[in-house]
């Protein structure tokens, strides 16, 4: 009775509150790309330089879309952070790379080896990454899993370490040209003045393809279904007859492909690779998953794809010293407006 | 020879033991319940069960067979189906995704679709909503949809954990009514509550558990007309 003297819907503070968080996150997100248009509009009187940006960044987004949906796939099944995970991307890269070199492809060889080198190189980076982040967790998470979260945390930093020393000894400390098979910067062709550059195409055309059986497989196929069950709610999957090591186990297969493929084209876009390639691009991919909220699939790539541009802008007008800096500060700003991040799912910790 | 035998199971929580030689039977058809307080060890026999919680020592029979000690989701595919305490519906699932779920080990689709349409007719409701998603849905029929889900595993033996839990009086009366449906049409089930009056009615036999034991176990009818428990679990 009380109660219906009480208006309905949320009081007004809440209201605003909303409001700035719909709206703010936006205006957050257009500030750099919206001060760069007006800029160039008045400068140039084109967009041609934003375009640029924008292709270029969301090229190299991709990349960090492939390995961000790897930390929340995994996150979204065992609620763990898998730091080793920049270094399956990193040992992806390492492992392309190497099979170009064997295969004794360069610049000059023809266009049908390269593709099916740059095949053959795809499907092994997919498939060397994806055992490896297998044994990864049979290894080093699953004798862990109902010790405190802290356990299993440590010893996926230790697996990052580890993984790193691998990828020094294997290729040593210094930064290794990759045979720029695609002859990455060379234009293609341009669109409205905007050059689109060989290996922004190769980005596109493994990626999409790939994100498409990818989701597919998660939301229409059997395992796929068990899969978002297990992450849901792990003991009532096993009542359904769910094998539930089977299912994480899978999960770290699908992560790890994805990482592999991210390094091949990292290989190509890049041309060049070291061991350290994996810390600083998994800290990328780790913050895309969180800006899009962590355990939320299109939130990874989302995020993966924004900071992909924010990264081409800052780089290209404002300083690649200034890169990370900028990056990180839209992170928070992020986090504040909307801390589960963009689309941001209720997990099982978070409720 | 029982259908569902339980002999003599130990259960432990780490090192805390919650059933201390719990032995029962089920036999072929019945409704059997198990009463008792908070702590009493209900959930936890039902729990060793399916496997969820593997009993510590005993054994545990399914049609002859013992199932003690494999893993849950072998259990599941053995012919027994929970429907667990708190319900545990897939939240962010559809109430259409959630009963196929609970088909996850079957391959006979079209004897799939058959028994979808069979829960459909036990709780319309579901019918209803078939595409919301379960989290959005009250706990009534949450409860619906995990009793729909144990169903569609087509099991031989069908374990309900609290039904009546955080459900207002009608919705339960509805469930109850449903239940002894389930039951006439040829359904095993074992059927654990704290609040006895619905379970007594539709059970044939009940057991009374105190402390991780079977204290008293006996025909529901007698059961209700028994002064001790009147006081302890009927509310009279």
């Amino acid at each position: 009775m009380e109660a219906a003297s009480i208006p309905a819907g949320p009081p007004a503070s809440q209201r605003v509150k909303q409001l700035i968080g719909t709206y703010g996150l936006t205006a957050v997100l257009l500030i750099m790309p919206v001060w760069f248009a007006i800029q160039d509009l008045t400068d140039e009187g084109n967009l041609v330089r934003l375009g640029e940006n924008l292709v270029a960044g969301l090229s190299n987004g991709a990349i960090w879309a492939l390995v961000a949906i790897g930390y929340t796939l995994v996150y979204g099944i065992v609620e763990l952070i898998n730091f080793a995970h920049g270094e399956i991307f990193m040992i992806g890269s390492f492992i392309s790379a190497s099979l170009i070199v064997t295969l004794g492809l360069t610049v000059d060889s023809a266009a049908v080896p390269v593709f099916f080198g740059l095949l053959a190189a795809l499907l092994l980076a997919m498939i060397g990454s994806g055992t490896l982040n297998v044994l990864i967790e049979r290894v080093a998470y699953r004798p862990l899993r109902s010790a405190p979260k802290l356990a299993p945390l440590i010893t996926a930093v230790g697996m990052s370490f580890i993984l790193q020393n691998v990828g020094l000894l294997w290729k040593g400390g210094n930064q290794q040209g990759v045979p720029d098979l695609l002859n990455a910067q060379n234009t293609l062709f341009t669109v409205f003045g905007v050059t689109i550059e060989n290996a922004d195409v190769l980005s596109v055309v493994v990626t999409i393809p790939l994100l498409i059986v990818m989701t597919s497989f998660i939301n229409r196929s059997r395992l796929g279904k068990a899969m978002r069950a297990t992450a849901q709610d792990p003991e009532a999957a096993r009542l359904m007859g769910i094998n539930v090591d089977t299912t994480i186990s899978l999960t770290f297969l699908l992560g790890g492909m994805l990482a592999g493929a991210a390094g091949l084209i990292y290989a190509m876009y890049q041309t060049t690779i070291w061991f350290f390639q994996g810390f600083t691009g998994g800290l990328i991919a780790f913050t895309a998953a969180v800006m899009g909220g962590i355990g939320n699939l299109r939130g990874a790539v989302l995020g993966g794809l924004i900071i992909g541009f924010i990264q081409q802008m800052s780089d290209n007008r404002i300083g690649t010293e200034w890169t990370p800096a900028i990056v990180f500060g839209y992170l928070v700003l992020i986090m504040v407006f909307k801390p589960s991040g963009l689309l941001g799912e209720q997990t099982r910790d978070a409720g | 020879m029982s259908f569902l035998k339980v002999e003599d199971i130990h259960t432990y929580y780490g090192n805390i033991q919650a059933l201390k030689g719990i032995s029962l039977t089920v036999e072929q058809g019945e409704c059997v319940t198990l009463i008792g307080s908070n702590g009493a060890g209900k959930s936890t026999t039902l729990r060793s069960i399916s496997g969820l919680t593997p009993a510590r020592t005993g054994t545990i029979t399914l049609d002859g067979e013992e199932i003690t000690h494999l893993p849950a989701q072998e259990i599941t595919g053995k012919g027994i189906a929970q429907s667990p305490e708190g319900r545990k519906c897939f939240q962010r699932m559809t109430v259409r995704e959630n009963l196929e779920l609970g088909a996850y080990l079957r391959r006979d689709s079209s004897q799939i679709q058959t028994d979808l349409q069979r829960v459909f007719e036990l709780f319309p409701r579901l019918d209803e909503r078939q595409a919301q998603k379960a989290g959005t849905m009250s706990g009534g029929e949450q409860q619906m949809l995990a009793i729909g889900r144990a169903l569609m595993a087509d099991p031989k033996v069908l374990l309900l954990d609290e039904p009546s839990m955080g459900i207002s009086p009608v919705l339960t009366e509805r469930i109850y009514e449903t239940i002894a449906e389930i039951n006439q049409q040829g359904m095993t089930i074992l059927l654990v509550e704290q609040n006895a009056n619905f379970a007594l009615d539709v059970s044939k036999r009940a057991y009374v558990l105190e402390t991780g034991k079977v204290a008293m176990t006996d025909n529901s009818d007698t059961l209700r007309t028994n002064p001790d428990v009147q006081k302890a679990y009927l509310g009279t």
